[in-house]
């Protein structure tokens, strides 16, 4: 076996959390259920990691299996990595029928032809996800097995979920070969970002809980409001304010928990206003400015903000717009017209 | 009766009884707790400054996420003649011995404690607080 090979299977068991191991080597099939029973899975993980590497070792694994591995690990751990969501689209209206095995060969052809060295794996999950593997080598040198990009395509939508890696230049080609092999037209990045795949999915696939226009006030639900205050002796003044925000919150974020986003930016091209005889910036260019929201979970935070009394209700639409516009990276700017406001390009 | 600015909602009028105290909360970790106290103030009549008003400054424990000025907190205990106390309201402890503190003042302000006005507490607190 490849040393190379060895020390890759080596570092990728390292990865895993040790009382995870048996169960994901298990998932991989490599190693039979009597080799696995050979194995100390309560010794240090650098001991564990030498055995497995021993038995891989007696069944000449090669790269394309150690890949399978990695796989395994990023289907389990996806929130280690950044994901993009790409759109895919094509002018043809009917729908044509998703061949599995052509999609993998014409992937795979496009992929070589541009570059020799390159490690493509590929493997399906029961929800039509197709996960891919890719490894990126150059003309003169193997693949680099720790630099890899990872793409994640339901074959059934048009959203492809890239995890690029450090290797920004293989992205067009990599699009090019999603675009070839499933007979779509064109891809673009749908400018949204998480570490989250699968809120990811939840917003593109708006499987969260949206918020519902009403066209008649509800009456106010006081359930959610009096659980919080048992003690009858402490009068809340504000009570109709309170459960007006309650009711505006719930229209804007829906009941149900948020996808889990980590940033929002907007970037500011609008003009600097101020007081006219301030003069300030008479040269009338846009003031360029970045503003950037980030949190461990962005829209729930967004969400505690006006019951908690630290913003009003109802939130700026441009942080309640993020789910149904599917993006969190904004550029904001300056409406040309009668009224200057600001508005939200595509 | 808790309200997070002032004035209070006029609806409520006919059902509140007397007020005896009113605590101001200040958040350290908020400069918008302080301008809200600092606008509602404007909304408290003259003779509640007499004894009947304390500031209760909430949060101290966490000295890095101070974002209120010190001084301006004082200036205000000052300008308007009321005590300032400061608390932590994560700690039970402390919690539990600054309600002590307000229920005395309240005690006081409502005059069931015989041979002490609000007036001449609240000069006691100033000036202990002044040495």
């Amino acid at each position: 076996m490849d040393e190379t090979v060895a020390e890759y299977i080596r570092r990728t068991v390292l990865k895993i959390p040790r009382d995870e191991i048996k169960a994901m080597l298990q998932k991989w099939g490599f190693l039979s259920e009597s080799q696995l029973q050979t194995i100390n899975f309560h010794q240090i993980k650098e001991n564990i990691s030498q055995e497995v590497v021993q038995l891989c070792e007696e069944n000449s694994a090669d790269i394309k299996q150690a890949a399978v591995l990695d796989i395994i690990y990023n289907h389990i751990y996806p929130n280690k990595r950044v994901w993009s969501v790409y759109q895919m689209n094509k002018t043809a209206e009917e729908t044509e029928f998703f061949d599995l095995t052509d999609f993998k060969k014409k992937f795979k052809r496009r992929l070589r032809s541009a570059l020799k060295n390159i490690t493509i794996n590929f493997r399906e999950y029961e929800d039509n996800a197709i996960w891919i593997r890719i490894a990126w080598g150059t003309p003169y040198t193997k693949p680099n097995q720790y630099k890899t990009s990872y793409v994640v395509y339901h074959s059934q939508t048009p959203y492809v979920f890239i995890s690029a890696s450090v290797l920004k230049s293989n992205l067009p080609l990599l699009c090019q070969a999603l675009v070839l092999a499933s007979n779509y037209h064109d891809i673009r990045e749908m400018e949204l970002r998480s570490h989250s795949l699968n809120s990811l999915k939840d917003i593109v696939f708006k499987r969260y809980s949206q918020n519902f226009q009403t066209h008649y006030p509800r009456p106010l639900q006081e359930r959610n409001v009096a659980p919080e205050n048992a003690d009858l002796r402490i009068i809340q003044e504000n009570r109709s304010e309170k459960e007006r925000i309650q009711r505006v919150n719930r229209e804007v974020f829906g009941d149900g928990p948020q996808p889990k986003l980590e940033f929002a930016q907007y970037r500011l091209e609008t003009m600097f206003k101020s007081d006219p005889k301030m003069d300030v910036l008479d040269k009338k260019e846009p003031f360029r400015c970045l503003v950037k929201f980030s949190s461990p979970h962005l829209l729930e935070s967004l969400k505690s903000l006006a019951p908690a009394g630290m913003a009003d209700a109802p939130l700026s639409p441009l942080l309640t717009c993020i789910p149904q516009k599917a993006r969190n990276y904004f550029k904001i700017r300056e409406k040309k017209g009668v009224f200057p406001e600001s508005f939200v390009s595509p | 009766h808790l309200a997070t600015s002032l004035p209070l909602p006029s609806e409520r009028d006919h059902l509140r009884p007397r007020i005896d105290l009113i605590a101001f909360m200040i958040d350290i970790k908020s400069k918008y707790s302080l301008k809200n106290v600092e606008a509602s103030l404007d909304h408290v009549d003259a003779s509640f400054f007499l004894g009947k008003v304390c500031f209760l400054v909430t949060g101290v424990g966490r000295v890095n996420n101070c974002s209120v000025d010190m001084n301006a907190i004082w200036k205000l205990g000052e300008v308007y003649c009321s005590p300032v106390l400061f608390c932590e309201l994560e700690l039970e402890g402390i919690r539990v011995a600054t309600a002590q503190r307000l229920l005395r003042m309240l005690q006081i302000c409502a005059g069931h404690i015989p041979g002490v006005s609000a007036l001449s507490f609240g000069s006691l607190m100033r000036n202990s607080a002044d040495d």
